[in-house]
């Protein structure tokens, strides 16, 4: 059972990561924000799987940690790009 | 080779992979999202190596302060790039930059590599004094009570970041407050995550120092989440950042060195030495500084991405 | 009892990385962002779903189980928030590939 648990780890683990060229590719900022998401969220999983099958104590808060900033990455992301072509009030700090 | 060493394999090419791409990445937006992703892997290489508290500290910290403060910078390089795009880095700055990296990787290589077999620890002593302290995580004891001084210092260094931060101010601006943090007009997505996430981040934010005396957490680690949670609020313009000489943030900045400082002096008094904890009283005093470095980190980590001041008035 | 239970597990499981399969061929494949966009909260919300419902017989206690649950139900909340925003950012810039 616990093979299994890893190997599916393992198995998304890839999976995300093959998502992951989509940073390397973009074209558009967004794409590369939704592999960063897909790849958070996957992570989460795999540290679930491989958390049970070695069991390690306490990895749930951890898991807890990177869901509760899974949006944060996205929003700064977001934000980020916005201030591109819309700098919020720049006042000149020369 | 079992299934675990495959996986362990596969993760530590993995991570490669990603530190290469991040470094290689010409476009910046690229390479802060290769480096946040970065970050999330090593927090899984954590796992593997049974150091939860490290995982932990590192996902906080990875997916939470350093993404944003990169995009920030990025955004703000770009626009400061159209003047000085003349001034682009030679082939012989990157070459030199190049061989300078791969010199102290070489160093720090050899220097795992030299490591005795098996490596020198102080683990079993560290678990045999835990009970002194009343502590059940090992982490949390090494950090507060035996290396106190370190752990008081890095507060220290903290500090000293957000001086630096501020000295680049400019005159006519300073004692006020930084630019607001996210855009005129938030939309509804974010006003969600505002009313709804950020609740619910501060109640785990608060439970992952609790549990941080016997499970893994910790101060630090809950403070990188609240100081999250703060930004979001920031950007969902809910709030703004606070005037750099406003009397409540310059408290919440030094309360955590300072209570750290005057429990050490008291040790003195009340245990025989500086930075001692006397018998029987350890535990809850530990918990004492940590609440307030927990108000310290969580205060700086968001004036740091906030930037100096560049508006005289505040909102 | 214990057999049926693993079995539960290895089905939600194995039924939890197909969705992330699924989710990183769309990521992929598909034509433009908004179709990858559809692709990822698939994954998102699905895949982690169906691996956090396979772990939970293995859990040792109650407060474990509630925790599985909060870290689903929290990435739920960010996924269908991140959607929007990333949606919204892509409409600003008129869609771009």
């Amino acid at each position: 059972m616990n093979d299994f648990l890893l190997f599916a780890a393992g198995f998304i683990l890839l999976t995300v990561a093959a998502g992951l060229f989509r940073v390397l590719r973009g074209p558009g900022d967004a794409d590369r924000m939704m592999a960063a998401q897909l790849l958070g969220t996957g992570g989460i999983a795999s540290l679930l799987l491989i958390a049970s099958a070695t069991t390690v104590a306490g990895v749930e808060d951890v898991a807890l940690g990177l869901a509760l900033l899974a949006a944060f990455a996205s929003v700064a992301f977001v934000n980020g790009v916005a201030t591109d072509d819309e700098q919020p009030q720049e006042a000149g700090g020369k | 080779m079992s299934v675990l060493q495959i996986l362990d394999v596969g993760l530590a090419l993995l991570v490669l992979a990603v530190a290469v791409w991040t470094i290689a990445a010409r476009e910046i937006f690229g390479a802060v999202v290769a480096y946040v992703a970065y970050g999330l892997l090593l927090a899984i290489v954590w796992i593997r190596l049974f150091a939860p508290d490290v995982a932990l500290t590192e996902a906080a910290i990875g997916s939470g302060v350093t993404g944003i403060l990169l995009v920030t910078s990025g955004a703000r390089l770009k626009s400061a790039g159209k003047a000085s795009a003349a001034a682009k880095p030679g082939l012989s700055l990157h070459l030199s930059a190049a061989a300078l990296s791969l010199l102290a990787a070489t160093a720090l290589a050899g220097v795992i590599l030299a490591l005795p077999e098996p490596s020198p620890t102080l683990a079993p002593e560290a678990r045999q004094e835990l009970a002194a302290t009343g502590l059940g995580n090992p982490v949390t004891a090494v950090l507060i009570a035996w290396r106190s001084f370190d752990t008081m210092l890095e507060k220290i260094v903290l500090l000293l970041a957000v001086v630096g931060v501020w000295s680049v101010a400019s005159d006519r601006f300073w004692g006020g407050a930084p630019a607001p943090l996210g855009r005129a007009n938030p939309q509804g997505a974010l006003l969600l995550l505002e009313q709804t996430l950020v609740p619910l981040g501060i109640l785990v934010g608060v439970h992952i120092f609790w549990v941080g005396a016997n499970a893994p957490g910790g101060a630090f680690q809950a403070g990188a989440i609240l100081a999250a949670m703060w930004m979001i609020v920031m950007i969902a313009r809910a709030s703004e950042p606070p005037r750099v000489n406003s009397l409540w943030l310059r408290l919440a900045l030094i309360s955590g060195p300072a209570v750290f400082i005057v429990a050490g002096l008291a040790g003195i008094g009340m245990a025989g030495n500086f930075f001692a904890y006397p018998d029987g009283f350890a535990k809850p005093i530990i918990l004492f500084i940590e609440a307030f470095m927990l108000l310290t980190i969580a205060a700086t980590l968001p004036v740091l991405v906030a930037g100096p001041p560049r508006r005289s008035f505040g909102p | 009892m214990n057999f049926a239970l693993d079995l539960f597990s290895i089905a939600a499981i194995a039924a939890g990385a197909f969705f992330f399969f699924a989710g990183s061929v769309g990521l992929l494949r598909f034509p433009d962002s908004l179709t990858r966009l559809h692709a990822l909260s698939k994954a998102d919300n699905l895949g982690l779903g169906l691996v956090v419902l396979g772990l939970l017989p293995r859990v040792g206690s109650l407060l474990d189980a509630l925790k599985l649950l909060a870290i689903w139900a929290l990435v739920l909340l960010s996924g269908a928030a991140s959607a929007q925003l990333i949606g919204r950012a892509l409409r600003r810039r008129g869609g771009d590939e």
